[in-house]
């Protein structure tokens, strides 16, 4: 008798074990988290072991193919493309995460407002129109010429644009995440598990951070999930377009859009950062997946 | 209803003002010049009287003020001159561009059509595909169709525009000479056979532009359709006894479409807006690679009438998407 | 009256029979693709080669330049010369004859009223006219007779063949454009898209930016041209689609500007279908080096102007250690394939006025590190970069936007760091940094870099103007927003000395060593600027298109009357 009410009391356990046991249980989840570490280990780990430096032009080492020397070959430049797919995928996924981070933060706190504070509902909506009628080109210019000595002053060339780029992407891509949000939160509060929250007095803080914000977990993933992979694309855009980083400076993005014209010399060097790129935004996606599976108590109960 | 929807539409008015100020002011701010595509062998002293003559010497307020005057007394008078003909218009200066001193409007009138065609013919198609494939992946979760579906259109949206129409180009234009690799727009379609040729360079275009829109919508609509799935109402509906048919295409479709709702609204609009890269890729003369062009050339008329018509539309949508979430959810109320 | 007309049909047959072949709209359609759609087919309102090329289809000018460099007559009778009395010799007058029986495309008479209209056209001060410096120092233009037309300009000219003179300059109908003058210019759409001509073809359908279709003009003067009814003239935005619709898909038959990755160049020529042609003008792809100091440590105002001299570059052996260090084969081997050739040269075409200045085509890597030894530049330090006074040798490197540039951009910093320099890379937005505006920090004009890269060349064949930029008054300030034309700032008085003397001299020979002389001051001797290649025009013509001759000096369509289909 007394063992077995012994053996049902378990020890209080942290709930992010429990997150952590179902997250476990989805195998494409856990394939994805083995692929992006090791995509992570690759770019931060290899340059360590590979030394060449990813801007040294080596003029007799042109257009080579694959060899010991150059594992994934030489551009027509003669720079490695193994050193260059390693420091772009290091900026390339510091850009997609930093600014997808931003722009989903921004989205789903303006969103959430909007949807749940009717007073800030019009005001929070008018600016949204507006930023996504703004044309981001002149946008972007302008940010760079006002910002960019700055910067670069205080956090050193590389630094100051790293930011300018995060941020700037960040801010304009922010309006879908917080209409998508905005709509179902509308959605969410005339719910009876809200109702019954606030009835018994919850503060709204805790009644947004608690019944709201869970509840409308699945579009922010979806949304950062693609929007990683738009963060790649457009920061390879916006080096084409001169506001990136400087022109030596390697991104996935980049080393794709300028090997576009020799795809039918050289498919190797289109072929190759499209999979890294395909490859990162698949396994976050599945990441992804299996933390809202995982963080959705009715899911994690069955 | 309809109280909320005219007072949302009298508070347009002021909010396209001062979208409109800020995109004038945000122009103007930003470096560029409009005659910075002219070539370097005209000399300064001439640039600055062509600066004189496109009325640059002005002050910013002068010319906004201008703008819109031309855009919101004289442009309308010139429509009812074309459509009634009447001579109301007939020594106004209308909104000209920099670049080519055409009419702004004249140029709007000769890309829509071509737009709405190709982006819109895409952005139908895309979400014709999209909601399908959304609830059947949802559906049946981490099925063989589900995962194929999430790997296409993860692939789809994560392989940019300029690279996936390229590797069409090469492969159908280049390679097996099935489709021409630039679009023609002076091509009438008169009878079937002028018909299948603008079908023809349709093809490309559409299937480039419709994957990457099909590939975001129907992640949007596979996660909405999952939260929904697992909701009591569902269980509720099932132990009626309603036909599983009704329960996932009534009950749950209808709950799940708020956000695909929403991405669909703010997409409309874009198709005005065109899709750049995928109309330069394939020479699409549309109002997306319009746009870009003005915005390299610093045609500020052109930047400023497109972006504003393109606001107008941004708010007219997102205030359809309102009113639909209203009828999709009775329980969202606004007044 | 009768018998007359008879008379003349018989002429006509007779004419028509020996060219029986080659008879008008016999081939179909012409079909070109322009790596930039025409926006405009005025270019008096514009002066991009894009809408210079459209328009040369259908309006002439009363003289254009040959392949050669040398003009001629077109709507002229003859060149006007100090020898057959059309230039005064007091240099003050050119008397241009007229080609009698021209008809515009409408069937009216071509008469001088219409080369004077065109030059009020342009000379309006309200009209903003592109071409203006084309009619500078003009007193007055006037229609003697029907068939002559003279200009008297306010002083003695060295080059009277400017107005009217090549594709930028061609003559507009009076009738069509008596309306469009000073400001009405802009309201004249109409007349802007679809101007009447002389030329082979007339318009018939224009879509800004887009397309242009044209179709052989019934009324022009020789009736076996052109050999093409029609002709669409459509913009292909990129140099790799537009040559693969030439190269490979054969879509067209002509692809203006192809300029492609030479690899890619020789991958399309293996396709079989087409081929490159080429010409060479005076773009020159170069290295301006600044000779004031653009440290941001300066006040803002005193930043690259004259007031502070550059820290390094003010040492010429540093300037030249610079050019010696660059393997200019190479760069045009890795990035213009046939498109370019290397030059040491400001000016490197046409044949009369290249100085044979030959000296920096071989790279010479030790003797630009003796150099920069000797300029006091070592490495005390030991970290591969030399310094000097506890400076280092670090340089800020820009240029606009363009994957040619940045591979240039990338290849040179390699050498440069071979020598031991630092060098940083900046890419700037082409419409930012060839815009002239005053309130942005990265217009070439303001040069905030140590070295900038761009291109630059003249109109017509004759560099006076040219060469008169590099002037040290014209070194750009903040007073006059930055608008001067000495990009490099550079100053010797020997060099304004010689331009002045240029400007009264009239002797062929005696300009074509002043030019040389001139050209060798900037280049060889100052290294302010540093030519790298010479750039040709480069376009794709496709293996069933006869009669192309490529011309760097005129519109690439100067010819066009001529074109023909491969039967």
């Amino acid at each position: 008798m007394t063992d077995t009410t012994a053996a049902k009391i378990r020890p209080p356990r942290n709930q992010w074990w429990d997150v952590w046991d179902q997250f476990k249980t989805h195998k494409g989840a856990l394939v994805g988290l083995t692929i992006f570490v090791a995509i992570l280990g690759l770019i931060l780990i290899g340059p360590l072991i590979w030394h060449i430096d990813p801007t040294y032009v080596d003029f007799r080492a042109r257009n080579k193919g694959f060899s010991l020397a150059h594992p994934l070959g030489t551009d027509q430049l003669g720079r490695d493309l193994l050193a260059r797919m390693m420091a772009g995928g290091k900026v390339s996924i510091s850009v997609g995460l930093t600014a997808m981070s931003l722009s989903i933060f921004l989205g789903a706190a303006i969103g959430v407002l909007a949807g749940y504070f009717r007073r800030l509902d019009g005001h929070l909506m008018r600016l949204t129109d507006l930023f996504l009628a703004l044309p981001l080109l002149p946008l972007l210019l302008l940010m760079v010429t006002l910002f960019r000595e700055p910067l670069s002053k205080g956090f050193g060339p590389e630094g100051g644009i790293f930011l300018l780029i995060v941020t700037a992407i960040g801010a304009t891509s922010w309006m879908q995440t917080a209409r998508i949000v905005r709509g179902e939160v509308l959605a969410l509060k005339e719910r009876e598990f809200v109702l019954a929250a606030r009835s018994i007095g919850t503060p709204s803080h805790r009644l947004v951070l608690r019944h709201i914000l869970p509840n409308v977990m699945s579009p922010i993933m979806v949304s950062a999930t693609l929007g990683i992979a738009s963060a790649i694309i457009t920061e390879s855009a916006l080096s084409f377009l001169g506001l990136g980083f400087p022109p030596d400076f390697p991104t996935w993005g980049r080393l794709l859009f300028d090997a576009v014209d020799q795809i039918q010399l050289y498919p190797w060097r289109v072929i190759l950062p499209g999979i890294a790129i395909s490859l990162t935004v698949l396994s976050v996606n599945y990441i992804g997946d299996g933390l809202r599976d995982a963080l959705d108590p009715r899911i994690r109960g069955r | 209803m309809f109280q909320y929807t005219m007072r949302r539409l009298l508070i347009a008015i002021p909010t396209l003002l001062i979208i409109s100020l800020v995109i004038f002011l945000l122009l103007e701010a930003a470096p560029g010049d409009p005659l910075g595509e002219v070539p370097l062998t005209v000399p300064p002293e001439v640039k600055a009287k062509m600066r004189t003559a496109l009325g640059l010497d002005a002050s910013w307020y002068v010319r906004y003020f201008l703008w819109l005057k031309q855009m919101f007394w004289i442009e309308p008078m010139h429509l009812i001159d074309t459509l009634f003909g009447t001579h109301l218009a007939d020594d106004m200066q209308r909104v000209i561009s920099f670049q080519s001193r055409q009419p702004v409007m004249d140029i709007i009138a000769e890309r829509m059509p071509q737009t709405l065609i190709v982006v819109g013919s895409a952005y139908v198609i895309g979400v014709l595909i999209a909601v399908p494939i959304g609830i059947l992946s949802a559906y049946r979760q981490y099925s063989w169709f589900d995962n194929l579906g999430t790997f296409i259109s993860m692939i789809g949206f994560s392989v940019p525009t300029f690279f996936t129409g390229v590797v069409l180009i090469v492969i159908f234009a280049v390679k097996l000479q099935w489709f021409p690799m630039v679009y023609d727009t002076t091509l009438q379609v008169t009878d079937w056979e002028s018909f299948t040729k603008q079908l023809r360079q349709m093809v490309m275009p559409v299937t480039v532009l419709s994957l990457f829109n099909a590939a975001q919508i129907s992640r949007f609509m596979r996660s909405s359709m999952l939260d929904n799935l697992g909701q009591d109402y569902v269980r509720t509906a099932r132990a009626k006894g309603l036909t599983e048919r009704v329960v996932v295409l009534i009950h749950v479709l209808r709950n799940s479409l708020i956000p695909v709702v929403t991405v669909i609204a703010l997409g409309v609009p874009s198709i005005f807006g065109g899709a750049i890269i995928t109309e330069q890729v394939f020479k699409v003369n549309g109002l997306g690679q319009q746009l870009i062009l003005a915005i390299h050339a610093n045609d500020l008329p052109m930047v400023m009438t497109l972006t504003f018509i393109f606001a107008v539309l941004i708010v007219l949508f997102n205030l359809i998407a309102d009113l639909l979430y209203g009828i999709l959810d009775p329980r969202i109320r606004y007044d | 009256m009768k018998l007359k007309t008879a008379l003349m049909g018989a002429a006509a047959l007779l004419a028509f029979a020996p060219a029986a072949f080659a008879e008008r709209g016999a081939d179909g359609e012409l079909k070109i693709i322009q790596s930039q759609a025409a926006s405009t087919m005025n270019q008096y309102l514009s002066s991009g080669t894009k809408d210079i090329n459209a328009s040369s289809m259908v309006s002439e000018p009363l003289a254009s330049y040959k392949p050669d460099g040398t003009l001629m007559a077109r709507l002229a009778a003859e060149i006007p010369t100090l020898e057959n009395g059309g230039v005064s010799a007091d240099g003050k007058t050119i008397t241009w004859k007229l080609l009698p029986g021209v008809k515009w495309s409408d069937g009216s008479d071509f008469t001088a009223d219409d080369v004077v209209f065109t030059g009020q056209y342009c000379m309006d001060p309200a009209g903003g006219c592109a071409q203006l410096s084309k009619f500078e120092g003009i007193e007055k233009i006037e229609a003697v007779d029907p068939l002559t037309v003279k200009i008297t300009f306010l002083k003695p000219k060295t080059n009277p063949y400017s107005a009217f003179v090549g594709a930028l300059a061609p003559i507009l109908q009076k009738k069509q454009f008596e309306k469009c003058l000073g400001a009405n210019a802009s309201s004249c759409t109409e007349a802007n898209f679809m101007p009447i001509g002389t030329g082979p073809f007339r318009i018939t359908d224009f879509k800004t930016n887009d397309v242009a279709v044209f179709e052989a003009n019934p009324h022009y003067r020789d009736p076996a041209k052109p050999a093409f009814a029609r002709a669409t003239l459509k913009g292909g935005n990129d140099a790799m689609s537009t040559a693969r619709a030439v190269m490979e898909t054969a879509e067209y038959d002509y692809g203006w500007n192809t300029q492609i990755e030479p690899e890619v160049q020789a991958q399309m020529i293996a396709a079989g279908k087409g081929k490159f042609m080429n010409a060479y003008g005076g773009l020159v792809e170069r290295l301006e080096l600044n000779m004031t100091d653009p440290s941001s440590a300066q006040p803002e105002g005193e930043r690259s102007t004259t007031k502070h001299p550059h820290p390094v570059f003010s040492d010429l052996r540093v300037r030249q250690a610079l050019s010696m260090a660059i393997d200019r084969s190479l760069l045009v081997e890795i990035g213009y394939g046939e498109a370019a050739r290397p030059t040491c040269n400001l000016v490197p075409a046409p044949e009369m006025f290249a100085s044979d200045n030959t000296g920096c085509l071989t790279q010479d890597v030790d003797g630009a590190k003796k150099l920069l030894d000797e300029a006091g530049w070592t490495d005390t330090d030991g970290d591969g970069i030399r310094d000097k006074d506890g400076k280092k040798l670090s340089l800020v490197f820009q240029t606009s936007v363009n994957p040619i540039r940045q591979n240039f951009q990338a290849m040179i910093k390699q050498w440069w760091n071979d020598v031991g320099i630092e060098v940083e890379l900046k890419q700037i937005d082409p419409s930012v940094f060839f815009g002239g505006d005053a309130g942005s920090p990265d217009t070439f004009q303001k040069f905030y870099a140590d070295v900038q890269m761009f291109a630059n060349e003249w109109d017509g064949t004759d560099p006076q103007a040219y060469l008169a930029q590099l002037t040290c008054e014209k070194a750009p300030k903040p007073e006059d927003q930055w608008q001067g034309e000495n990009i490099p700032r550079f100053c010797n008085p020997d060099y304004d000395a010689l331009i002045k003397e240029m400007l009264t001299t009239a002797d062929a020979g005696k300009r074509a060593d002043m030019i040389k002389t001139l050209n060798d001051m900037v280049t060889k001797d100052a290294m302010v600027t540093v030519p790298l290649a010479n750039r040709a025009r480069f376009s794709a013509v496709s293996n069933t298109l006869l009669g192309v001759e490529m011309n760097a000096w005129d519109s690439e369509y100067w010819n066009v009357a001529d074109w023909s289909q491969a039967k």
